[in-house]
This record gives structure tokens, C-alpha cells and sequence, in this order.
């Protein structure tokens, strides 16, 4: 039956409902990140729109898209119009190459790409062109300031980043999203990759710009950093990028570290996909309580360890690694 | 600090906030639950009767000398036999409080020779315009058909049943309870349950 459909139709079922899912998982992900902080500010987040605040997501978006959008008279009208949307395709475009689970009948995905951990790295490489965009077309000299700093930020961490999975993928041997799940049927690489899981949490943060490393927008500072001019509807897709990107980077590391779908302790009964919603849910939660918990890292401090700390572990782990797998086969 | 110190102040750090996450939270849900507050609260002004349903104000302007914010406008006028209001000579044609300007210290209640004017507990006066604060005796004097008012000595301690919903209530109120955190508030506690016990 399932031969008479042509596959554009198929792929554009499929990338809709991802795309459904992951806005959802977005809207209930800021709530629950409300909520959490809430919480542990002692006070009982949003409450006020449905029950349990459970509509509050769709209020927010209400407002957004109600709101006036402004263009600054000295800012670059093009670049800045494109900016929230550079930022926010490469964010979710990231989710077409991601496997969310395996049945018999194939992976739960949109596409299926051998080489899987490089689109997501490219794309999210990208993404940075939006945020570094936004700031310099703003016109405007706090968004400039957030702009240079995400480029610096970027540049230092993904190189820490990159070295960190490298390792996992010396041990899979695939770059394919789903072989490096495979690969890890048996033991999850969270085990030999230790280092390489806390590098690649570390440097994740700095990659999506939330705090502690969040240098980019520091409101302290910069006012919104690379936002500040923006407003509505276009500020909002920043705020989905980032939040995509926040997901992106807590699905990788699941996959990469945490075993994917593979479900632990031979709980087999619960089905994949519910596993990998979990470890991922770990992750958001993990970033919530870290924004909650540590301040804002000063802007040298950040550089430093991104260069003289994570960048050389990342080395010497990869080099590690590498050694024993050579020596090992 | 070294590396193992760092990693020992980060997970303490982590720690607390997760405390913090579980403990309860004293937030009040204010419109729907409303806090119990001390008995003699000050809040809204109100104007008294007699149980024969005379007012009780005289038009003296006693509480507006005594207060230190302006904010009360009394003129008198004399009763006469056709049309008494009050059981004195005199009593207040216009009796005008800015709630703007009150500053709720309750010196016009303690002014007042015959009790009339109070500070009830009702404090949500919200509104939209500065005009609408100005409460004059249509607002602030009781209803013919709804008592006489009670004088703060009298008052129960809690919210008058007609505020609205409190969930939050209780019995009795512990004023002293609130001052807890201070070293003088101590002293009052102490003092309090010398002349309770």
C-alpha cells in the first residue's frame, strides 16, 4: 500500500509531524523551564492560564504574534528581517536527521542520513550566522557586542565540541546516527567516554548560549545582546531557535553518550521512544537547573576555559582514545 | 580551592537549588485566597450608627483637624426637629475622605468623640480614576439596613465575610507571630504569653 505514495508526500507527512512535535516539545519545554525555576526560587511558576499554567505557552505565542514589530532606522532592513530566520530553519532543520526511535519497520525519523552528526554540526554552525547577523545588522551597539561575542564563543567551544564526539564516533565507527545508537547496544558511551560526556555538556551550553554561558545576551550587560532590537514575532523565533537548539543538543547527546533509544537495565518492555524522551527530558532538566544554579561567567573567564581547559582534555581524550582503540582494534 | 574544591562548592550549589525545588512555597494565590491580617488592620474608613439607626458623627470636624494628611473634608449643618440624622445638635452634611492622601494612620478613629468614623479591614480599593477615591458619605457611611458597624476594640479578628472567598483562615491570630524575626518582635512574643498565661 504503502508503495503507491510517492515519497515527497511521505517525507512532507513525515517532516510535519516532526516539526508539530518539536514545536510542542519547544512551547511545554520554556514551560516547563518556568516552572522548574519557579520552583526553585521558591515561588510556583505560571498558574494563572488553564490548569497547572498548561496553557501558558499558547498565551505567550498569542501575545508574540500581536506584538509590534519594530525595525531600528539605522539597522540593515534585509539582513535584519532574515537574521530570525537563518537562526531558526538551521534549528529546526537539525530534527530532520535526527533518529528518534527504531520498530521493525524502520527508524523514527524523517531521513535516515549516513552521515547524521555532521548535518546536525554544519546546520548548527550555521545557526550562529543567524545570531552573529542579528547583532551586526541591528545598527545598534549592544546587539554588535552580543554578535562578536557569540562569534568568539562559538568558534572556542565548538572546536571543544567536535573533538569531544569525535571520540564517540573513533568507537562507533560511523558517523550515522543510527550505527552510533547500534554501537551501543551493549554498554553506552556516557561509560568510556566519560571525559568526552562532561566536555560535550559543558561546551553544549556554551553552544546554545544559555547561562551560565549565556555572554551573548547577558542582560546584565548588554541589555538582550544580539535581540535587543528585536521585537514580536521575530524575537519570538529567536526564542524557538534557541530553545530548538537547546532540544538539538540534549537529543545528540542522548543519542551520543546516552544510548538512544536502547533502553537500560534490559527494560525492554517500555518501548524506545519513551526512553529517548526521558534521557533527553534529563538533559532539559539538567540546563534548567544549571541556569538556576550558577551565575553568568565573566567573558575572559569563559575564553580561558574554553582554550586552556576544555580544548586540551578534548585533545587528550580524543588522542586517548584513539591510542587504545588502534592498540585494542 | 583547588579542582576538588571547585567540584565540592558546584555540587553544593546544585544541591541547594534542588532543595529549594521541593520545600513549599509562601506564595499566597491572592485573589482566590486571601491572607488573615491582624484584627484592628487599617484599611477603608467607615461611618457608624446607632442601633436606633442615627448616625453617630456629629459634624464636630475633630477627625479632621487631627489628620496629618488632609485628607478629610467635614461641613456641618444643624439638625432640626423635622429631619434629625444624628442624636447631637449637629451632624455632617458632607463627610469626604481622599483615600489618596489618607495615610491610614488611624488618628481620625482616635479623635472621634462618639466612635463614628472606624478603619474597617477592607483594603482592595482599586479603581481606575483619582476621582473615584474620594469617598463620601454614600460609600462611606453604613447602609441603613446593614448594622451599625463595629468599632475596631469589638472587631473578630480575620476578614469580613463580606470581602469575599478566604480560604487561608484561622481561628485565632497570632499578631506577634509576624514580628518573629526581630529581636524586639521576640520581646513582644514573650510579653504576650506572660499576660496569655
Amino acid at each position: 500500500m504503502l508503495d503507491a505514495v510517492p515519497l515527497w508526500l511521505i517525507v512532507l507527512l513525515k517532516s510535519a509531524i516532526v516539526l508539530f512535535i518539536v514545536i510542542t516539545t519547544f512551547a511545554y519545554s520554556m514551560l516547563f523551564e518556568r516552572k522548574v525555576m519557579g520552583w526553585m526560587q521558591l515561588r510556583p511558576g505560571p498558574n494563572r492560564v488553564g490548569p497547572w499554567g498548561l496553557l501558558q505557552p499558547a498565551a505567550d505565542a498569542a501575545k508574540m504574534l500581536f506584538k509590534e514589530d519594530l525595525t531600528p532606522e539605522t539597522a540593515d532592513p534585509l539582513i535584519y528581517k532574515l537574521a530570525p530566520f537563518i537562526s531558526l530553519i538551521c534549528a529546526m532543520g537539525a530534527f530532520a536527521v535526527i533518529p528518534f526511535s527504531e520498530s521493525s519497520a524502520g527508524l523514527w525519523g524523517v531521513a535516515n542520513v549516513n552521515a547524521g552528526i555532521l548535518v546536525i554540526f554544519a546546520l548548527t554552525s550555521i545557526g550562529v550566522y543567524g545570531i552573529s547577523l542579528a547583532g551586526w545588522s541591528s545598527g545598534s551597539k549592544y546587539p554588535l557586542l552580543g554578535a562578536v561575542r557569540s562569534t568568539a564563543q562559538m568558534i572556542s567551544y565548538e572546536l571543544a565540541m567536535t573533538l569531544s564526539v569525535i571520540g564517540v564516533l573513533i568507537l562507533a565507527g560511523t558517523t550515522s546516527l543510527a550505527g552510533i545508537v547500534h554501537a551501543q547496544h551493549r554498554v553506552w558511551f556516557i561509560v568510556p567516554q566519560l571525559v568526552g560526556f562532561i566536555i560535550y555538556i559543558i561546551t553544549a551550553v556554551a553552544e546554545t548560549n544559555r547561562a551560565p554561558f549565556d555572554l551573548v545576551e547577558a542582560e546584565t550587560e548588554l541589555v538582550g545582546g544580539f535581540h535587543t532590537e528585536y521585537s514580536g514575532l521575530r524575537f519570538g523565533l529567536f526564542f524557538i531557535a534557541e530553545y530548538l537548539n537547546m532540544i538539538t543538543v540534549a537529543c545528540i547527546a542522548t543519542l551520543l553518550f546516552l544510548g538512544g533509544w536502547n533502553a537500560p537495565l534490559g527494560l525492554t518492555f517500555v518501548p524506545g521512544i519513551i526512553w529517548f524522551v526521558l534521557k533527553a527530558g534529563l538533559f532539559i532538566f539538567m540546563y534548567i537547573w544549571l541556569r538556576t544554579t550558577l551565575p553568568r561567567l565573566r567573558y575572559d573567564r569563559l575564553m580561558n576555559f574554553g582554550w586552556k581547559v576544555l580544548l586540551p582534555v578534548a585533545t587528550l581524550n580524543l588522542m586517548v582514545t584513539a591510542a587504545i582503540v588502534a592498540v585494542t582494534g | 580551592m583547588g579542582f576538588f574544591g571547585g567540584v565540592t562548592a558546584l555540587a553544593k550549589g546544585f544541591a541547594t537549588t534542588l532543595q529549594f525545588a521541593f520545600r513549599k512555597k509562601p506564595t499566597v494565590q491572592y485573589p482566590t485566597v486571601k491572607k488573615q491580617h491582624a484584627p484592628r488592620f487599617h484599611g477603608l474608613h467607615e461611618l457608624r450608627r446607632y442601633a436606633d439607626g442615627k448616625e453617630r458623627c456629629i459634624g464636630c470636624e475633630l477627625c479632621a483637624i487631627a489628620c496629618p494628611a488632609n485628607a478629610i473634608t467635614v461641613i456641618g449643618a444643624e439638625n432640626t426637629p423635622e429631619d434629625r440624622r444624628s442624636p447631637g445638635e449637629r451632624y455632617a452634611a458632607r463627610y469626604e475622605i481622599d483615600e489618596l492622601r489618607c495615610i491610614f494612620c488611624g488618628l481620625c478613629e482616635e479623635a472621634c468623640p462618639t466612635d463614628a468614623i472606624v478603619l474597617t479591614p477592607r483594603f482592595e480599593m482599586a479603581d481606575y480614576r483619582r476621582g473615584s477615591f474620594v469617598y463620601s458619605k454614600d460609600r462611606l457611611l453604613v447602609p441603613p439596613d446593614a448594622g451599625v458597624g463595629t468599632a475596631p476594640d469589638e472587631r473578630p479578628g480575620g476578614i469580613p465575610a463580606d470581602i469575599g472567598a478566604v480560604i487561608e483562615q484561622k481561628g485565632t491570630v497570632d499578631i506577634a507571630a509576624g514580628y518573629g524575626a526581630t529581636h524586639r518582635g521576640e520581646i513582644l512574643k514573650t510579653e504576650r504569653r506572660g499576660l496569655a498565661g
